[in-house]
C-alpha cells in the first residue's frame, strides 16, 4: 500500500496564510468588543491586505459589522461598547488614545447599507469632507476633487450636468455610488463597506461590484455582505465569523470550493442549524 | 453532515447520486453480459446489451439536466459544488463505459464462434477484473470513501497488464493461423475497450477523491499514466 501516497500529494496550505502576498494594511490583534456585559467579539486576530478586497461573511449577529466598525473606531460612538486589543494601521495602533478618531475616519472611509447622502446638492455631498479637512484650496481645486471622486465612483457621466441637483434625487444605486464617491473624496486608504448592496437591485449591485473591483487597485477594501455570491465575486480573501469568533480566514477561492472548517462548510452550503 | 435548510436541495442532490448509481449498475451488468456473450457465443445476449446502451444514454441526459438545474437554481458551494461537478464527470464516464460495452457486443456479432478458447477466456477474465474495478469505484462514490478510491487507482495497473498479455497471446494465435486474423482482431479491440473502461473507472475514483477532499489526485504515477493515455489516443 505504500505506493498509494504518491497519487495523493497534499497541496493544502494552512488556513491562516493561504498565499504569501500583498503587504498588510490593517493588523488586528486580539480584539474583544463588549456591549455592556455581552462579549460580542471574542479575541479576533486578523491581517488585512492592502490593495485587495476582504469579505466578512457570517450569520446575522455573528459580529462581522461590529468588527468592521472597530477599524474606524465607530464603536466609540456607542455608549455601552468597549473595545480591547490592538489594531495597527501602517504600524500605528489606532486604538491609542492619542489618535484623533475624526482624522482616523478620514483615512478609513465607510459606506453603509442604506445610501445616506446628505440633504444637499450632489456637488456639496462630495465637497463636504474635503472642505472640513481642508483638502482643497479654492474653487478650481475643489471642482477637480469633486470630478475625480465622481469619476472614480463611476458616477460622473451620469451626473455631470446636474451637480447642483439634490443628492437625494438620484436612484438608489446612484446614491450608493455617490456615497462611495463621498468616501473617496477625502483620499482614504481603507474603505469599509457594510452591506453596500443590500438595498439595491441586481444591475445597481453589479455596477457597485465593478466599482469595488476597480477601487481595489488603489485602496484596501473590507466589505461585510450577506450575499455569499457577492463575497465570492468581489473579494480575494474571505473571513467567516460565527458567534463573535473568527472561524476561518483564507483565499476566497478556497473558502468557497474547499473550506477547512465544518462550520464554514455548513454556512456557505446553506446547512446551518 | 446536516441537511440543507432548503430540503428540496438535499432531495435533488440525493436524487442525482441515486440516478448515477443506477447508471453505474447498468454499466456494470453490461460489462459482464457483453463478455459472457463473447464467451458463450450468445448472440441474443449481445443484441440485448446493444439495446441497453440506450437506457444509459437517457439517464445521462437526465443527470445532465438535473446538474444544470442545480447549478442555475441552487448555486451549490464548497462540498455541494464539488459533488455537482463530480457528478457531471461521473455521468460522462459511465456513459462512455456504456458505449464501450455496446462496441464489445457489436464485435461479438462479428465472431464466428470458433475463436481460440484461451483468448476468449482471457476476455472473460479481464472483464471480471474491470467490472470489479468499476464496482469498487461506484462503491467509493456511494460511501464517499477515499481509501477505496486509492485502491481503485492502484487496480488500473493490473488491468493494463491483462491487456498487454491478451494482446501478445492473440498475436501468436494470429501468426499460427492467419485465417483467424479477422476474428482475433475483434478480440484485441474488445480487450482494448475493457482497458478503456478501466480508465473510466479510474476517472470515477479520481472524481470521488476530489469530491471528498477538494484536492486533485497528483503525483508522478498518476501523471505519467495520464501522459501514456494521451500518447495512445494520438
Amino acid at each position: 500500500m505504500d505506493g498509494n501516497m504518491e497519487h495523493f500529494t497534499q497541496t493544502k496550505s494552512s488556513a491562516r496564510a493561504d498565499t504569501a502576498s500583498a503587504p498588510i494594511k490593517v493588523d488586528c490583534q486580539n480584539i474583544d468588543v463588549y456591549y455592556g456585559d455581552k462579549r460580542a467579539i471574542e479575541d479576533i486576530s486578523l491581517e488585512i491586505e492592502d490593495r485587495s478586497v476582504t469579505a466578512f461573511i457570517g450569520p446575522s449577529g455573528c459580529g462581522k459589522s461590529t468588527f468592521l466598525r472597530c477599524m474606524n473606531r465607530m464603536n466609540d460612538t456607542i455608549e455601552s461598547a468597549k473595545v480591547t486589543g490592538k489594531i495597527f494601521m501602517d504600524g500605528a495602533n489606532i486604538n491609542d488614545p492619542a489618535i484623533d478618531p475624526v482624522l482616523l475616519r478620514s483615512r478609513v472611509g465607510m459606506v453603509f447599507q442604506k445610501p445616506n447622502p446628505f440633504p444637499k446638492s450632489i456637488y456639496d455631498n462630495i465637497a463636504y469632507g474635503p472642505r472640513i479637512h481642508g483638502l482643497a484650496s479654492g474653487k478650481a481645486e475643489m471642482d477637480e476633487v469633486v470630478e475625480n471622486s465622481l469619476r472614480k465612483a463611476g458616477l460622473w457621466e451620469e451626473v455631470k450636468d446636474r451637480l447642483q441637483a439634490p443628492g437625494t434625487g438620484l436612484s438608489g444605486g446612484q446614491q450608493q455610488r455617490l456615497c462611495i464617491a463621498r468616501a473617496i473624496a477625502v483620499s482614504p486608504e481603507v474603505i469599509l463597506m457594510d452591506e453596500p448592496c443590500s438595498a439595491l437591485d441586481p444591475i445597481a449591485t453589479a455596477k457597485i461590484e465593478e466599482l469595488i473591483d476597480e477601487l481595489r487597485e488603489r485602496y484596501c477594501i473590507v466589505i461585510v455582505t450577506h450575499s455569499m455570491q457577492q463575497a465570492a465575486r468581489v473579494s480575494q480573501k474571505t473571513a467567516f465569523f460565527h458567534l463573535g469568533k473568527l472561524i476561518e480566514y483564507g483565499d476566497t477561492e478556497r473558502i468557497f470550493t474547499n473550506p477547512e472548517h465544518g462550520r464554514t462548510q455548513d454556512y456557505i452550503t446553506g446547512r446551518f442549524g | 453532515m446536516p441537511d440543507h435548510i432548503v430540503t428540496a436541495f438535499t432531495d435533488e442532490l440525493e436524487h442525482l447520486s441515486a440516478n448515477l448509481l443506477r447508471m453505474g449498475g447498468l454499466a456494470e451488468s453490461m460489462i459482464m453480459d457483453a463478455s459472457r456473450a463473447v464467451a458463450t457465443f450468445d448472440l441474443e445476449l449481445a443484441r440485448d446489451v446493444i439495446k441497453r446502451d440506450r437506457s444509459i444514454d437517457e439517464l445521462e441526459v437526465e443527470a445532465e439536466r438535473a446538474i444544470i438545474r442545480l447549478i442555475a437554481l441552487r448555486h451549490p458551494m464548497a462540498g455541494d459544488l464539488r459533488a455537482v461537478l463530480g457528478a457531471m464527470k461521473l455521468a460522462g464516464d459511465i456513459e462512455r463505459i456504456g458505449d464501450l460495452c455496446k462496441n464489445i457486443a457489436k464485435r461479438c456479432l462479428e465472431l464466428t464462434g470458433d475463436e481460440n478458447r484461451a483468448a476468449v477466456k482471457g476476455i472473460e477474465r479481464m472483464s471480471r477484473a474491470v467490472s470489479h474495478q468499476l464496482q469498487m469505484a461506484l462503491d467509493c462514490y456511494l460511501r464517499q470513501d477515499i481509501e477505496a478510491a486509492k485502491m481503485v487507482l492502484d487496480m488500473d495497473d493490473d488491468i493494463d497488464d491483462h491487456y498487454t498479455s491478451l494482446f501478445r497471446e492473440t498475436l501468436t494465435y494470429m501468426m499460427e493461423d492467419p485465417r483467424q486474423i479477422g476474428s482475433n482482431t475483434h478480440l484485441i479491440f474488445m480487450a482494448k475497450n475493457l482497458e478503456r473502461i478501466g480508465d473510466h473507472a479510474t476517472n470515477i475514483a479520481k472524481a470521488v477523491y476530489y469530491m471528498v477532499t477538494g484536492e486533485a489526485t497528483t503525483g508522478a504515477k498518476v501523471e505519467s499514466r495520464l501522459a501514456d493515455d494521451e500518447g495512445e489516443q494520438r
